[in-house]
């Protein structure tokens, strides 16, 4: 489990995150959605341990993250596998060298069982006869799944994603969430993913977090996304002139 | 302040480039493929340079020192000491400044704002020795075969300025290459190169690890990776040159 306590983070004196205290729960997909500069990857990269807070607590289980020494920091984030917004796949590996990158780093297996690894990885994300490509010439969706495969090479305990559908149309995303969900379940990961994305929430979201303006707004589950009073999630959620047709028929 | 700002977090990150390397068998192939990124990729360039500038200076120090009393193979002496004492090591430089340097500091910029540095951070792997480590170890081990490289070619190229110029004799030109021969030169000139060399890479390294935003500020990155390591190995010529000489 993952659990965020009291997180306070500003930029010149401006409040990215104010007090938002949240906890994430094993084996489901906890999404973090709002709306953009909310301040949802502030938070995301706050957890990953990519941007240093103000003031408050991150745990991972019984570590107090924030708060560890450099090495046992470097032990959870092995434990970690993250999603970046473009992938971050290196530019200067090819598919196959991307997956088995951190293997290489932290594995003292044989270059058979890590290649076994990693084609098995790449099978489970359904990328197949595109090992020897590099990123530049894969697909945005087959990025994705290539860095979702990469992410859970070490067979991470914790999944974070920074909106892992953007830039898809709507099918490859729902394909990529669908992907999360399942992985999510069957290693039971304890996932984070920030979304703006109302088809995501929908199709994934075991429990969702609303940011809005740095606090945490509200909390619930998907189905209570579509039934709440809570007036900025409802003017999130029913953006568009379609969505505020079916909320108000 | 902003200048102290910069000193400070440039050695921030050093102390971090020579952290601990992840692994040893990981840092060996990575240096390998500086070499060929830092290093061999650039002998055309130092080739074609040394060649020409060789003839140049030959061209020119005959024309100026043009004078019967003075013995033609003066022209030979005054090509070597110019390669060995200033061309093959700073000038060689300032140019691997201008081609490496802003290679260095354009692929970290990209790897910065494409989130590649975030991605190697997560994953618990100390981004700056694994990226700038290898870099000025493989620059620190080929700078100086570059520059070695430079005076051999340069001093050819003053060979044929000679035989195909109808310059000097060539015999002349030899004996002159030849003549009051001090080895130290060339130990000053692989001296300063390997300076020049952690110069190069940790400053170019330094604008493109931090660059923020996007392809306009790596652009800017590399242009200021250039302009300082050019201003800083003009510094260190004279600092190395003052304290070596004196």
């Amino acid at each position: 489990m993952i659990e965020v306590k009291n997180l306070f983070k500003s930029y010149d004196g401006e409040f990215v995150l104010n007090d938002v205290s949240a906890q994430f729960e094993p084996g489901k997909c906890n999404l973090i959605i709002g709306r953009s500069g909310s301040g949802k990857t502030v938070l995301l990269k706050s957890i990953a341990g990519l941007l240093e807070v103000d003031e408050g607590e991150i745990w991972y289980d019984d570590h107090k993250f924030s708060h560890l020494d450099t090495v046992t920091k470097q032990k959870i984030r092995k434990e970690m596998g993250v999603l970046f917004q473009g992938a971050a796949l290196f530019d200067s590996l090819t598919v196959e060298e991307n997956v088995l990158f951190p293997l290489d780093m932290f594995t003292p297996q044989s270059r058979k069982e890590k290649l076994d690894r990693a084609n098995f990885c790449l099978e489970r994300v359904r990328v197949t006869g595109s090992n020897g490509l590099y990123p530049a010439e894969l697909s945005g969706g087959m990025k994705k799944r290539v860095a979702i495969a990469r992410a859970i090479a070490l067979n991470p305990k914790y999944l974070l994603c920074d909106e892992p559908n953007s830039g898809l149309d709507p099918e490859t995303g729902i394909i990529i969430d669908s992907l999360i969900k399942e992985l999510t379940e069957e290693f039971q990961m304890t996932t984070i993913v920030n979304s703006h994305d109302m088809n995501s929430v929908l199709e994934i979201g075991d429990k969702v977090i609303f940011i809005f303006q740095g606090c945490k707004c509200w909390e619930g589950s998907r189905e209570d996304v579509l039934k709440t009073d809570n007036e900025a999630l409802n003017k999130f959620v029913f953006a568009t002139s379609m969505a505020k047709k079916i909320k108000e028929p | 302040m902003k200048l102290l700002a910069h000193i400070g977090t440039y050695f921030l990150l050093m102390k971090r480039t020579f952290g601990q390397p992840q692994r040893h068998s990981i840092l060996y192939r990575q240096i390998m493929r500086e070499i060929e990124k830092v290093g061999i990729n650039s002998f055309g360039i130092v080739v074609i340079i040394s060649l020409f500038v060789g003839a140049v200076i030959t061209i020119q120090v005959n024309f100026n020192i043009e004078n019967p009393l003075l013995p033609t193979y003066l022209v030979g002496l005054t090509v070597r000491d110019s390669l060995l004492l200033e061309f093959s090591s700073t000038m060689m430089a300032l140019i691997l400044a201008g081609k490496v340097g802003s290679s260095i500091a354009s692929e970290l910029g990209m790897m910065r704002i494409t989130e590649q540095i975030d991605a190697l951070e997560v994953m618990g792997i100390n981004s700056a020795s694994f990226l700038i480590l290898p870099k000025m170890i493989a620059s620190v081990i080929f700078f100086p075969i570059l520059c070695l490289l430079s005076i051999i070619v340069g001093l050819f190229g003053g060979y044929f300025a000679c035989a195909l110029g109808d310059i000097i004799p060539p015999s002349d030109y030899i004996e002159g290459i030849q003549y009051a021969f001090q080895p130290y030169y060339v130990s000053y000139a692989l001296t300063k190169i390997i300076f020049y060399a952690l110069i190069i890479t940790s400053v170019s390294a330094y604008f493109g690890y931090h660059v923020k935003g996007g392809a306009v500020e790596v652009g800017r990155a590399s242009t200021k990776a250039v302009v300082q390591s050019s201003i800083l190995i003009l510094m260190a010529n004279l600092i190395l040159t003052r304290t070596i000489f004196s």
